[in-house]
């Protein structure tokens, strides 16, 4: 049973049998905490919705009294992000969108390959490799983001040289291109540990046996684990897609202005400092920064703490 | 005839010997790829800032190799207090939050986790009621913290409204208390992470020692104090590595909490490498303090990584 069964599975033991008193304060605490878990997301969608000088001048915990979609509206299409020409943030959110799909397509099929390599395919030496791809889950970027800076300037320059050339970039240099290539580099290690911890406990026997009958790497990949696979690849796909979404340091190294991801979109609304500050617009706009992950969430929340356990190494 | 046949026979066979060959050696061209792009991007990376930390780079990276000078720098700047030294804002700012994140996140986990495990009804819906900070990227959480917590509309003003005129909280526009902001918004978003882990720790605990400490006439406090949190000691330890390592490689929340970090009042290692490197054009000390963070994050992750491993059958 994987931790995160086992959080939501009742456990068979006797309750400890509580006083009403008792039980009264553990009620109590457990809402009290419930309370302040939700309360910024409700004073979030509260200011979202509310005309600016009811924000600035009420207090944030009152329900809205002009019910208004005006900061939603403006936050998608209006809002002017620090001195970018665009304005609002969706294209930001597309940009967001074209970035996180191959980049979680790519690390989640890699990562399964590995794992199995790494499981049913063992060399001398695997516990060295996968110890090794282990570690990059846990390095800070800042000790590869100068080099990475450099790389990827190199490939800007290629993509130049091929547009003087031919007319086209073929990608190189692309800001979406190479943040899909970082968050694939570095969600490898995350993606190969998971596959490699749930491939472990796959019966080998039945390998064993399909490798009797003469199938090869691919029809034993294909035939046997991949059916098999379904939860892994949802767990791994979540975590994935949470983590390359939420992503901002790479984000704002590596894509700036128009090209920019969400998150990096939202910090540059909230921060600019010209003018009046639009709270409600601002809270609209974090408020659609945050639905994608917040909607797989409640859509996939099993796999979601899944995913979150595993990565913390405990499989 | 046999001098026609022998080469026709012998072609398949070895066709059939190349095949099996690479059969063999398919698994290892598989993984080869992701190892080099490991090998060359994370470690080749990482020996590459190594360098850089002992060069003189300033906006561009170059390769005059100055020794320990950028070391010796940052180890003055740790004990330069008069003004403080941006290096030695982001240690203290350091001990600050990561203190304040991983033991808050580590009690309020805990605690979490004993509430939820008494049999409680509604569980399902309170359970990720905690757990859905995690979901949101720490520039969203950042972001709704400051709104909260800005005196001009946030908590301060409600709580005026509400006729607690001397209520004071001003800590998130004040530069010298901004750091236990982010603290808060740290904890608010990691603490359910950390309720996960007890959760299934507690889960895990063997009904029978329950039930004998029952029987033996333990309370219900006793049997946590003296039976139940012993036994998560190695959940303790995972999550405080966890913790840990996330305190260090704290970045966007910083940001976000702050607006931006003004005058470097709520500098972290994190933000402090940013800055030199990408603003203001001292790269190699920049590197240098990368190293530094991925030595700290090496020392408690090697080991961690080691024990996990080892500790896994075969």
């Amino acid at each position: 049973m994987s931790a995160a069964d086992l959080i939501t599975s009742a456990p068979d033991r006797e309750p400890a049998r509580h006083s009403l008193l008792t039980r009264i304060v553990i009620y109590g605490l457990l809402v009290i905490f419930a309370f302040v878990y939700l309360i910024p997301l409700v004073v979030m969608v509260m200011t979202s919705l509310k005309p600016l000088d009811e924000v600035t001048g009420g207090n944030m915990f009152a329900l809205p009294q002009h019910l208004t979609l005006e900061p939603w509206i403006k936050a998608w299409g209006e809002a002017r992000i620090g001195v970018s020409d665009t304005a609002g943030i969706y294209g930001y959110f597309l940009n967001s969108i074209k970035m996180v799909v191959p980049a979680v397509l790519i690390s989640t099929v890699l990562g399964a390959l590995n794992g199995f390599v790494l499981t049913k395919w063992r060399f001398p030496g695997h516990k060295i490799v996968f110890g090794m791809m282990l570690f990059a889950c846990f390095i800070p970027f800042q000790s590869v983001i100068i080099p990475m800076a450099v790389i990827l300037g190199g490939l800007g320059d290629i993509g130049r040289s091929l547009i003087d050339l031919t007319g086209y970039s073929f990608g190189f240099g692309s800001p979406t291109v190479n943040l899909v290539i970082v968050h694939v580099i570095y969600g490898l290690g995350f993606t190969t540990l998971f596959f490699r911890n749930y491939y472990e406990i796959f019966p080998t026997e039945l390998i064993k046996a399909a490798m009797i009958d003469g199938a090869s790497f691919f029809q034993i990949f294909r035939r046997i684990l991949l059916p098999n696979s379904t939860p892994i690849f949802i767990v791994t796909v979540i975590y994935q897609f949470t983590n390359i979404w939420n992503d901002f340091l790479f984000g704002s190294t590596f894509a700036a202005g128009d090209q920019a991801p969400m998150t990096v979109a939202l910090n540059n609304l909230v921060n600019t400092s010209t003018g009046v500050v639009e709270y409600n617009v601002n809270m609209a706009a974090a408020i659609i920064a945050a639905a994608p992950t917040l909607f797989v969430y409640i859509v996939g929340g099993r796999y979601f703490v899944r995913g979150l356990m595993a990565g913390a190494v405990k499989g | 005839m046999s001098s026609i046949t022998a080469p026709i026979a012998a072609e398949p066979r070895s066709r059939v010997v190349l095949r099996a060959r690479l059969q063999d050696w398919l698994p290892r061209l598989v993984l080869a790829p992701s190892f080099l792009i490991v090998l060359v991007f994370v470690y080749g990376f990482n020996l590459w800032t190594v360098f850089l930390s002992f060069t003189n780079s300033k906006a561009f990276a170059n390769t005059n190799l100055i020794g320990w000078a950028n070391y010796e720098k940052l180890w003055n700047w740790t004990f330069e207090t008069d003004p403080p030294s941006g290096w030695y804002t982001a240690l203290v700012n350091m001990g600050i939050f990561g203190g304040l994140y991983v033991v808050f996140c580590l009690v309020l986990g805990l605690t979490l986790a004993i509430l939820l495990d008494q049999k409680i009804r509604g569980e399902g819906i309170l359970r990720p009621i905690y757990l859905y900070p995690l979901a949101l990227s720490f520039i969203v959480t950042g972001t709704a913290w400051k709104l909260f917590l800005d005196p001009r509309i946030g908590l301060e003003k409600a709580m005026h409204d509400w006729g607690w005129t001397s209520f004071h909280f001003d800590w998130v526009v004040n530069p010298r208390m901004m750091i236990y902001c982010v603290a808060i918004a740290g904890i608010w978003q990691t603490s359910g992470f950390v309720m996960a882990m007890f959760l299934a720790g507690l889960r895990g605990v063997d009904g029978e020692i329950l039930k004998a400490a029952q029987i033996d006439g333990a309370s219900a406090y006793q049997t946590y104090r003296r039976i139940i949190i012993p036994m998560m000691r190695p959940v303790f330890f995972s999550a405080l590595v966890v913790l840990a390592h996330m305190a260090i490689k704290s970045y966007d929340l910083v940001l976000s909490v702050t607006g931006k970090n003004p005058g470097g009042a709520a500098e972290l290692p994190s933000t402090f490498m940013y800055s030199y490197t990408f603003t203001r054009n001292q790269m190699a000390v920049g590197s240098t303090s990368a190293v530094i963070m991925l030595m700290t994050i090496a020392a408690i992750m090697v080991p961690y990584i080691y024990s996990e491993m080892r500790e896994k059958p075969q």
